[in-house]
């Protein structure tokens, strides 16, 4: 009984041992590709293309300086981009979700003619590769003229987002029981009181989920962009990553650089509604 | 405080008539009980009381205010959900204020109502909790609370204790009683519990497929039930039915046996009329260990099936007339199963019914 018991207890660590070794390959594989960005901005460009490799890291901000230099010295406007980037990006993904949060409400609340095939509508446009979009836009957007505009990359991504956000709130709406806004109602709240005294704070964490999706997409999107903008006035940062390549070379350590202040903002939002997150994931937890 | 009155009040989903015209009046003051079997209109019911569902026609009145068009909040209700239904965001205290506050009552009010609702309640230690945070029997005293805050005109309770175990239910069951005698407000109370309404109410309405079968008092329900469904639903152990023909001055069962017809009842049945005769477990009972009744009594030999001892009184499961039926034994002794007693019918507290209809056969 005893060795029994022993070979068990062996076994198991020995698994939780291959567990945790399988784990940290899987994080590696994902992590090494961000953190050589990271590492390759602060290289000279020799060690950069070096082969093999140098993995000793050596330090230098050579191309940080030259980013924020004059246009001569490989320097890109960087805070227009950032400023293009963050406009375009914070308001569509402000506008998908008031849109998204209000169909999510009424595919989760309300029942109407048709339901089901507007949802099903809704979840196949999100299904068409949005590169084959691009022309189709890119034909439109230059007769009204929207092309290297603010307002139109927001529109696109508006309309990238909304489907989503629509899907997202509906779960997490669906999940708080209806009697919550009939138990507001019978206390004093008009519907719309309820909805945002109630109803919207308990599926809050569902909506910043929603929110820091679509934020992500319109910040990272770079085909439907490299397409519709043109000019420093409108152009976002996956875009200016362009800059750097050139007709027979691509300054790696800039674009390197560049993409860091790139993933620094989001980093910083997802830490921030990092708990939203986590809460919102786990949202079955609350019963009223 | 307000009376409500229902006037052929109907509720339809699409096509499907789920409320069929049902006229009710409540006294100011009074709790009623609405019960029934699931899917018997009797939420729909509440829930058109207090303007959750459209009334599709009749009229709902409040007070004197016809309130049919009125949205929930201009009825001057509360109610309290089956799942409770508390605000998960909120603590305990700011779920207690939220409708006063909505109300833009001043921040004093709030909290001199809250803490009496609260009191009442014996909420205080509880106040700055949220509701995840409590147990099954705080979270009801919260809802509850959270209805008595406002002082309404009428309390709506829908099946507010199913989802509580047993003995909280019974407890709950208790306060709620005591709450009505204290604030005296008119009560709606929506279960499918026979016992929670026959403890509860002033007047229980059954209902049954959209439609009032009988609304009385818990004791009128439970010695006049005016069909063979009242007689099994309400009452633990449901009533006992056989089937029978009127042969002359006797009953013939399905075993052949013969019992007399109720006294009652000797100028109601027609010779050969097919009914189903109806007791109670207590109508039956070995000699020496029934409730002595005056009127006619019968006396039959019975095989006991199966006892089941509650402790001051033992039910035995017998074969009589055709089917199993439950007797009760008052002071009982230990009961073999298998061995045959002498049971004592009290005829003239049966009750008969017509085999077709199911009507109750009285004047």
């Amino acid at each position: 009984m005893q060795d029994r018991n022993q070979a068990h207890r062996i076994r198991k660590r020995i698994s939780t041992a291959l567990t945790l070794l399988a784990l940290f390959i899987i994080m590696l594989i994902i992590c090494v590709p961000g953190l050589w960005i990271v590492l390759n901005s602060f290289r000279p460009t020799v060690e950069i293309m070096a082969k093999p490799p140098v993995w000793t890291p050596s330090f230098t901000l050579e191309h940080y300086r030259a980013m924020f230099g004059g246009a001569g010295e490989g320097g890109v406007p960087v805070f227009a981009y950032f400023r293009n980037s963050l406009i375009i990006s914070v308001t569509s993904t402000l506008i998908a979700i008031l849109i998204g949060m209000a169909g999510g409400y009424t595919f989760a609340r309300y029942r109407f003619a048709g339901k089901s095939s507007w949802f099903v509508g809704l979840m196949i446009f999100r299904a068409v590769p949005g590169v084959a979009l691009s022309l189709p836009l890119f034909i439109v957007f230059a007769r009204i003229g929207l092309i290297d505009t603010h307002l139109g990359l927001i529109l696109v991504y508006v309309a990238m987002n909304v489907p989503f956000t629509i899907w997202l709130t509906d779960g997490f709406f669906r999940q708080i029981p209806k009697e919550l806004h009939e138990a507001a109602e019978i206390d004093g709240c008009t519907r719309w009181q309820a909805f945002w005294k109630v109803e919207f704070p308990v599926a809050r964490s569902g909506v910043a989920s929603a929110a820091i999706f679509a934020f992500l997409t319109s910040w990272n999107e770079f085909a439907l962009a490299s397409q519709l903008t043109r000019s420093v006035g409108s152009k976002t940062m996956p875009v200016g990553l362009l800059d750097f390549t050139a007709e027979f070379t691509i300054n790696w350590g800039g674009m390197c650089a560049l993409a860091v202040l790139m993933i620094i903002p989001a980093l910083i939002l997802t830490f921030l509604v990092q708990k939203h997150l986590i809460a919102g994931l786990t949202f079955g937890g609350v019963k009223g | 405080m307000a009376e409500v009155s229902l006037t052929s009040v109907e509720k339809y989903y699409g096509k499907f008539k789920a409320v069929h015209g049902i006229d009710l009046q409540i006294e100011d003051g009074e709790f009623v009980v609405l019960v029934g079997p699931s899917g018997c209109g009797k939420s729909t019911t509440l829930r058109m009381i207090a303007g959750l569902e459209n009334i599709s026609g009749g009229e709902v009145t409040i007070g004197d205010r016809v309130v049919n068009d009125l949205p929930p909040r201009e009825r001057n209700i509360s109610m309290v959900f089956q799942n409770y239904a508390l605000y998960p965001h909120m603590t305990v205290r700011e779920n207690l204020g939220f409708s006063l506050k909505i109300a833009n009552q001043p921040e004093s009010a709030i909290d001199k109502a809250v803490d009496e609702a609260a009191h009442i309640l014996g909420l205080d230690e509880l106040m700055d909790r949220r509701p995840g945070e409590l147990s099954g029997g705080q979270r009801q005293r919260v809802a509850m609370g959270r209805a008595i805050v406002r002082h309404p005109d009428v309390y709506l309770f829908d099946e507010p204790l199913s989802n509580l175990d047993a003995k909280l239910r019974t407890q709950m069951r208790v306060e709620i009683k005591k709450l009505h005698k204290k604030v005296g407000n008119t009560i709606i109370y929506v279960t499918h519990d026979q016992v929670e309404a026959m403890t509860l109410a002033d007047r229980i309405v059954l209902m049954k497929d959209g439609h009032i079968i009988q609304a009385g008092t818990p004791l009128e329900l439970f010695d006049a039930p005016v069909d063979t469904f009242v007689a099994t639903f309400i009452g633990s152990p449901p009533m006992n039915l056989l089937n029978a023909k009127i042969s002359g001055p006797s009953m013939v069962l399905e075993d052949g046996a013969q019992l007399p017809v109720p006294t009652d009842a000797k100028d109601l049945v027609r010779d050969g009329q097919d009914v189903v005769l109806g007791f109670r477990a207590d109508s039956l009972s070995p000699v020496g260990h029934g409730i002595e009744e005056t009127g006619l009594k019968a006396e039959v030999e019975l095989d006991v099936q199966l006892t089941e001892p509650l402790g001051t009184e033992t039910l035995l499961f017998v074969d009589f007339g055709g089917k199993e039926v439950q007797a009760k034994m008052h002071n009982p002794r230990h009961v073999a199963v298998g061995e045959t007693l002498t049971f004592q019918l009290q005829i003239d507290k049966c009750h008969l019914f017509d085999a077709s209809s199911g009507r109750a056969i009285r004047n």
